[in-house]
């Protein structure tokens, strides 16, 4: 293995032209990942994979000494033989002996990987274009929820082109996230997995699987993570324009700061939640309301609010944005628009969120309209 | 031995020739040219996702656009470039393998080649509509193919032309082998690429209207209020896909078995001696056909089947490694203690033989349902089904161009650059798509315009090997051209192992291949 790892870092060296972006360490294999099912599988992909590289050598070998030998300009005369039946029975019996002692370990691994009792916990997994939503399900962590999408700065990175300074983000880039999803070691977690728009599929590579989320059904898989640590992934289904920029990331912690961790969360939830109560002035909603705008609505309307006509509307000076009554304009948000991109954002974003975002796209861009309050959005719920 | 076919009515002359022939070796022509051309459109829509991968960060193209060349790449080299050009070979080679005049329904032939410049033509000018072309992937999942704009129907009735042209070009294969074959050419004693053609014509009629059905469900789903793939009606997204690889799979082997046939062709002639396991050559053709029937939903493994359905199809899938085993093996066995040279045919057959031997390596990794949770939608199935298609079935449409060349025009080709042609290719394709298994290994998505920074090295050096290998194809197109203008006469035989009735024809053929029936021994 050294020796063909240090011929590739030569050909890596004569390839690298650009030594800005090239990085130290060369992934070649599978990750052995950080769970038991990870480790079978991987297991079970370097089994069949030297079982191909045997039948390989087998095969090219005796294929490439032909080519040498058995040539014209050898002087060699060609042999008739055209037909063997002991032949075609040892050829085709071998690899069915191969192959039945290749699906014995590969079913144990598959019965296993699809056995989802006695979970400790269960989350739910929501892939909306374009991010993850976690709903904790039941423990002490029921109720609450995280939406994560792709981390802000590198968002903006992406959209700079060849301008941009990616090595800032060493491995990290386009795998980090504003919010994770945060679990703790040692606990059997079973995941629901489900989509509310297109279908896509949730994948930690150091988990050892992925799993489609697809709107209207509810796949189910699940994990032990015992190491504590920050594990990453991304969706793996196409799943529209910013397919690419909708990361996983799983932060496994110890028990004991787990649990501080959802303290911490709920506490934040119940003050969103009061904050909801109060009326909150058109500063405040302008300045919140362009952050979630950015992350929540910029890839499609666009961070100027031109939008992608005809697909994605501007909203900058859209009718809906600028008329008094602000009705219509929660009810798009809130409920979304059947058959279009254009998601419910109800379960997506809270009270506050809400009435800040519409505020903003009403504000924004030379649009004037009046402002909503989290109370006009609870009211509407 | 020359046959006595008197040309008693040659081509028309001018465009109109083109236009209204019924000739199967014009249609032939024909089919080859518009899959070369389709090969070089997709080819440049292949060369703008390297040219965006080539680095990390997003330079060129907008990831909607980008979307879109990933899934008109694909459209273009199936349905354009592969089919067509097999469909061009069995119409080139099949009377003439068989001693037939021509094909058994001319007018039909007209017919299906020409559905295919509009169909694509079409599906093409979706790019100009509201909202661009297609960008879900051909596969064209739901819901997200439904998020197509404008060119949605276009596209759709564009598929729904290809498919048509395919099932009428099937008809005729299968009419024209089971009721012109010359007296005393049994079934079995056909040559392999007929046999490969007559298998996957069947294939083709069985599964493409499937995915005419499939198709025309997204269409009412949009446009006609139905709800087939909508949970929210009571319909099932995962139907599609079913639906779909029910079709898909048995078309990733139509796109397959002819080259099958070609390999089985050229390795005989090349090692002077004949082709070991002729019978178990057909069962095995035969058995990989019923088996493709039968694995479909492997490429499904993480859409969350019961238990049950995922270990019937990994068992099915790793059984399918058996035949086509079989295969690879009658080929060594052929070239084995043969007397070998080694033209610019018998270079990409066996090209073929170690890169697809490659393709079905990965192919039986996939195929192992846990290992797959992994794989899936990753580099490595990208790797996988480059390595099966292009160093497969393209590699094997080549060589067939080289070996049938002098036969077609009467001039041999430039050996020394078709040499270099298959030099150049082949060490730049493995540059292109042997790093795409690390990149897939080691986490990266497939259908993504952008990526981390760890995958940078293997993307670069892909793309390098993408570019030498685009540019190098030119090369190809150069030297037919050139074997067509002229070159030195080929003899009849052209090559000194070739055996069969289409060697028995001078070189170029008569316009009607055989007007009276070859004896066969
Ligand atoms: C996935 C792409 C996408 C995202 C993300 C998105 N939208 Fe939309 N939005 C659409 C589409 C498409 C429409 C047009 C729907 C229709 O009328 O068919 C739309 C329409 C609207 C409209 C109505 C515009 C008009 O003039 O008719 C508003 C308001 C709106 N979106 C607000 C938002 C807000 C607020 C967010 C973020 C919380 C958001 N959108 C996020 C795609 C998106
Ligand atoms: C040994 C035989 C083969 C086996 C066991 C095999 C297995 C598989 C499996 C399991 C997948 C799904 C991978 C995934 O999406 O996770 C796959 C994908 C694919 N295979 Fe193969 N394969 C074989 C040969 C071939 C051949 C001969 C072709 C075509 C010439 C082919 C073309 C493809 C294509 C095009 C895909 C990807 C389709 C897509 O998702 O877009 N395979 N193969
Ligand atoms: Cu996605
Ligand atoms: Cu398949």
């Amino acid at each position: 293995m050294s020796a063909s790892s240090r011929w590739y870092q030569l050909l890596l060296a004569l390839f690298s032209l650009n030594a800005g972006t090239a990085v130290a360490d060369y992934a070649l294999n599978m990750t052995q990942g950080v769970t038991r099912t990870s480790q079978a599988v991987y297991d079970l992909h370097m089994i069949i994979f030297w079982i191909c590289v045997a039948i390989g050598i087998v095969v090219f070998g005796v294929m490439i000494y032909a080519m040498f030998r058995h040539r014209k300009s050898r002087g060699v005369k060609a042999a008739q033989f055209h037909e063997s039946t002991t032949m075609e029975l040892v050829w085709t019996l071998i690899p069915i002996i191969i192959l039945v002692s290749m699906a014995i370990p590969a079913t144990r691994v598959l019965l296993a990987m699809e056995d989802t009792s006695d979970a400790d916990m269960t989350i739910k997994v929501t892939g909306i274009q374009w991010k993850w939503k976690y709903d904790y399900v039941d423990t002490e962590a029921e109720g609450l929820s995280v939406v994560s999408s792709l981390h802000p700065d590198h968002n903006e990175a992406r959209q700079l082109g060849a301008d941009a300074d990616l090595t800032v983000f060493g491995d990290t880039y386009l795998l980090d996230v504003d919010n994770p999803l945060v679990v703790p070691t040692g606990k059997k977690i079973r995941f629901l997995l489900t989509a509310a728009d297109v279908i896509h599929s949730w994948w930690v590579p150091d988990l050892g699987w992925k799993k489609d989320a697809i709107p209207g059904f509810i796949n189910e898989s699940w994990t032990i993570i015992d190491q504590p640590g920050v594990y990453r992934g991304q969706c793996a289904e196409l799943c529209g324009r910013d397919h690419a920029f909708m990361p996983v990331v799983v932060v496994a912690k110890e028990p004991a700061e787990y649990a501080a961790w959802v303290a911490e969360q709920k506490q934040a939830a119940v003050d969103i939640a009061n904050s909801a109560d109060r009326v909150w002035t058109k500063a405040e909603l302008m300045a919140k309301g362009e952050a979630v705008y950015q992350t929540n609505c910029a890839a499609c309307h666009q961070p100027n609010g031109q939008g992608l006509p005809p697909v994605f509307p501007a909203l900058a000076g859209s009718a809906m944005a600028t008329a008094e009554d602000p009705a219509a304009h929660i009810d798009i948000v809130l409920n979304g628009k059947a058959g279009s991109a254009m998601t419910a954002y109800r379960d997506i974003l809270n009270d506050v969120d809400l009435a800040a975002v519409i505020t903003y796209e009403r504000n924004a861009w030379g649009n004037q309209a009046s402002i909503v309050q989290p109370a006009d959005i609870k009211a509407t719920r | 031995m020359s046959t006595a076919t008197a040309d008693h009515h040659g081509p028309a002359r001018g465009l109109m020739r083109w236009v209204t022939t019924t000739n199967h070796k014009d249609i032939g022509s024909l089919y080859l040219l518009f899959a070369l051309i389709m090969f070089l459109i997709g080819g440049a829509m292949a060369m703008v996702i390297r040219a965006e991968l080539f680095q990390p960060g997003l330079q060129l193209v907008d990831p909607q656009f980008f979307n879109s060349m990933t899934t008109v790449h694909a459209l273009l080299m199936i349905f354009g470039a592969v089919m067509p050009a097999f469909t061009g070979l069995a119409n080139w080679l099949i009377p003439m393998q068989i001693g037939a005049p021509d094909m058994a329904l001319p007018r039909l032939n007209n017919f299906s080649f020409w559905l295919l410049p509009f169909a694509f033509t079409m599906l093409l000018s979706t790019f100009f509509m509201n909202g661009g072309g297609p960008a879900s992937g051909w596969t064209l999942y739901p819901p997200l193919s439904l998020q197509m704009d404008a060119g949605f129907p276009f596209m759709i009735f564009a598929i729904h032309l290809a498919g048509i042209s395919s099932i009428m070009g099937s008809i005729n294969v299968i009419v024209t082998i089971l009721n012109m074959r010359a007296p005393g050419m049994t079934l079995m004693k056909m040559p392999l690429f007929v046999w490969t053609w007559l298998i996957t014509a069947y294939l083709l009629i069985a599964t493409m209207p499937v995915l005419a059905g499939a198709v025309t469900m997204l269409l009412t789903d949009k446009f006609a209020g139905t709800s087939f793939f909508s949970a929210a009606g009571g319909g099932d997204p995962v139907m599609y896909q079913h639906i779909f690889w029910f079709f898909g799979h048995p078309e990733v082997y139509i796109l397959i078995l002819p080259a099958f046939g070609i390999v089985s062709a050229i390795l005989p002639t090349f090692a002077r001696k004949p082709l070991f396991g002729y019978s178990s050559m057909v069962y095995a053709t035969a058995s990989i056909a019923f088996l493709s029937f039968i694995v479909w939903a492997h490429h499904m493994f993480t859409v969350g089947m019961p238990v049950v359905g995922e270990l019937f199809f990994m068992y099915a899938t790793m059984m399918i490694a058996v035949p086509t085993g079989v295969k690879v093996f009658n080929w060594i066995s052929t070239m084995w203690r043969g007397s070998m040279t080694f033209e610019t045919p018998m270079l990409f057959a066996v090209g073929f033989i170690i890169m697809f031997t490659i393709g079905g390596f990965s192919g039986l990794m996939l195929s192992i349902a846990p290992a797959d949770f992994q794989y899936h939608d990753t580099y490595f199935v990208v790797a996988h089904f480059h390595y099966v298609l292009v160093t497969g079935a393209i590699y094997s449409i080549m060589a067939a161009v080289y070996y049938w060349l002098p036969k077609w025009t009467g001039h041999m080709y430039d050996e020394r650059l078709g040499k270099l042609h298959f030099w150049i290719s082949t060490i730049s394709v493995n540059v292109l798509f042997f790093p795409q298994h690390f990149l897939g290994l080691a986490g990266m998505p497939r259908r993504i315009p952008d990526y981390s920074v760890q995958f940078a090295d293997w993307n670069m050096i892909s793309s390098l090997g993408g570019f030498v290998f685009g540019l190098s194809q030119l090369m190809f197109v150069w030297i037919i051209f050139k074997a067509i203008r002229g070159g030195r006469k080929a003899t009849d035989q052209v090559w000194e192992g070739a055996q069969g009735l289409e060697w028995t024809l001078s070189s170029p053929p008569p316009y009607h291949s055989f007007n009276q029936p070859p004896t066969v021994r």
